[in-house]
């Protein structure tokens, strides 16, 4: 009897084995993830410079950064190396990944190779990038120089720093978001294709009216994340230009890290940083809102 | 009209024609990262520069050792990355498993909260995540890089998912002969996991390795700095004239355990780009 009593039926065993193996998990989640979340937007309302203690100021922070020249300024740059990254590595990654969907031979191999970039850790890459991007001695100078065109003076010109990062980054992020396409190009049946090679399509009718068409789901995901990406980067920033020449390539990550840890504006990186999550918090729901309808559901083969 | 065989023969030659120049356009940054790691530092400022040097110059990996502590950022960067890693595949396969399997109250809106959390840009945690580190006492130690990284999402989510998809016959079996639920999860669930821990594992293992920002913000003491720490004081700190040769060289240690474990592990890696490419 007593026995009985103590004894829990199988659906209290299985809440408190749920509970258990969670409690890692969550405990992780909620110190490293939910309480910084609900810190930071506290945060936005106080001023602080680690030193002394917070000092409550309203709305005073958003104030300000809706009035701060460098932000709006940032804000563009981060825009800038956006805009300039996306296109040329969402056309290079369908292209290469269109290309590798062909049953040719050395398939593993080159796909292998495209995608090392990615791997590699960026501050290595950057690393290398700066050296040659070196406006005196560096490869690619030489390289331009050999066909009658002065370099320019690359990381350290306020024009052509951010080019300079922008095509580093599509160099580092073409192998990432080839292998997405290639994932969605897989996906479509080879039915359609054979249906229209029986109508006489040639290979670009087909890219036309089968491919492009069918993978714009994945196109659309390959935008939106890549954007998501690109408006978090700082370390090619950071290692490259430390944000300059004057600001040239200052990116909103890199005002916040400097605002927290360079100034210790606590409160107003906070504020930045929330600006940010907005950006981001609006692509995402724009790509869920899409992705629902988007979707291009024959079912992967 | 060409026939078919033609036809093929010439978009094959078309396809390996862009596939090699866009190869070496991928493969010409490390090329002149692995020479350049080989020079003197009299062939790195040159102009116009050569391409392979004369000599290689097998003592610039000595060099670049020795010329900061490179053992300890060795070090730390391996002790790190391995709790981080092994840490993430215990806590993430328990809670994957948890929120797969078991019923629990609140476990479908407890779910949904780590889903919205996955999409929280980093740069908005650090500051909040900075100051908890400070409270704790933490910066500047290597507790710091580790203790908040051995809880993931995304990792959470991936094992989720996997196991979704494993049927649920064996366990039922095994839950009749009267396993409990740790030896579900160790002797049923874990075995037939083997796939997502890979992707998990290489996944983390990569990231922790390379990740720069984080460490950047905790730690000043040069001995417990990572290798990419390492590799950027050498940029900035060492001398005027910035020995590229040997950053070269400490690049190149750097990256190639990274790329062995990428082709090796591949398969994996490819997987967990394709089956969820939010971490982007």
């Amino acid at each position: 009897m007593i026995n009985k009593l103590f004894k829990l039926n199988y659906i209290q065993k299985e809440k408190i084995a749920g509970y258990s193996f969670l409690s890692p998990n969550l405990l992780g989640f909620l110190i490293f993830s939910l309480i910084p979340i609900i810190a930071s937007v506290f945060l936005t309302f106080t001023s602080w410079n680690l030193a002394s203690s917070p000092k409550f100021v309203g709305f005073e922070n958003f104030a300000n950064v809706l009035k701060d020249e460098l932000f709006w300024t940032y804000l563009w740059n981060t825009f800038y190396y956006a805009i300039g990254t996306i296109p040329l590595t969402v056309i290079l990654a369908f292209s290469l990944a269109y290309l590798l969907n062909r049953k040719i031979r050395g398939v593993v191999f080159f796909r292998t190779l495209q995608f090392l970039p990615s791997v590699t850790l960026l501050v290595a890459i950057a690393i290398v990038w700066s050296w040659l991007y070196n406006a005196d001695f560096g490869l690619f100078n030489y390289f331009l120089g050999k066909i009658g065109i002065t370099g320019p003076r690359w990381l350290q010109s306020k024009e052509w720093a951010m080019p300079a990062i922008i095509i580093m980054g599509i160099w580092k992020g073409t192998g990432y978001s080839m292998l997405i396409f290639l994932a969605g190009l897989q996906g479509i049946p080879e039915r359609y294709y054979e249906a229209a090679e029986i109508d006489g399509a040639n290979w670009w009718h087909k890219i036309v009216h089968i491919t492009i068409p069918l993978i714009s789901p994945t196109t659309f995901f390959v935008i939106v994340t890549t954007t998501i990406g690109s408006i978090q980067g700082f370390d090619q920033f950071y290692i490259m230009t430390r944000g300059g020449p004057s600001g040239a390539t200052t990116t909103l990550v890199y005002y916040i890290f400097q605002n927290a840890f360079e100034w210790f504006k606590m409160g107003y990186a906070a504020t930045v940083a929330m600006m940010l999550f907005i950006i981001v918090l609006i692509l995402t729901l724009i790509q869920w809102h899409f992705s629902n309808k988007w979707v291009f559901d024959e079912g992967v083969e | 009209m060409l026939n078919k065989n033609t036809q093929n023969y010439i978009a094959n030659f078309i396809t390996y024609t862009i596939l090699i120049i866009s190869s070496m356009a991928v493969i010409l940054p490390f090329v002149w990262m692995i020479f350049s790691s080989f020079k003197t530092a009299g062939e790195i400022w040159t102009f116009p520069p050569v391409f392979m040097p004369k000599k290689f110059q097998w003592s610039n990996y000595i060099d670049a050792w020795n010329a900061l502590p490179f053992d300890r950022f060795l070090f730390n960067s391996i002790f790190v990355t391995v709790c981080v890693t092994v840490g993430q595949l215990f806590t993430c396969s328990f809670g994957g498993y948890a929120f797969a399997r078991l019923r629990f109250p609140g476990r479908d809106k407890l779910f949904l909260m780590y889903l919205a959390t996955m999409m929280i840009p980093f740069p908005v945690l650090m500051i909040p995540l900075f100051i908890i580190m400070q409270s704790l006492g933490w910066t500047d130690t290597l507790k710091s890089l580790i203790v908040p990284c051995l809880f993931s999402a995304w990792g959470t989510f991936l094992m989720r998912q996997f196991m979704m998809g494993i049927p649920r016959a064996l366990e039922d079996a095994a839950k009749i002969d009267g396993c409990n639920y740790w030896q579900l999860y160790w002797k049923i669930i874990v075995p037939q996991c083997k796939p997502v821990f890979a992707t998990l594992g290489i996944f983390t293992f990569m990231g922790t390795w390379n990740n720069f920002f984080w460490p950047l913000i905790m730690i000043n003491t040069i001995g417990k700095k990572t290798l990419p720490l390492g590799l950027v004081m050498f940029q900035t700190r060492i001398a005027a004239e910035t020995p590229w040769h040997l950053i070269m060289a400490a690049s190149c240690a750097t990256v190639l355990p990274i790329l062995i474990l990428f082709v090796i592990g591949q398969k994996y890696y490819v997987k967990g780009v394709v089956t969820s490419g939010l971490k982007g």
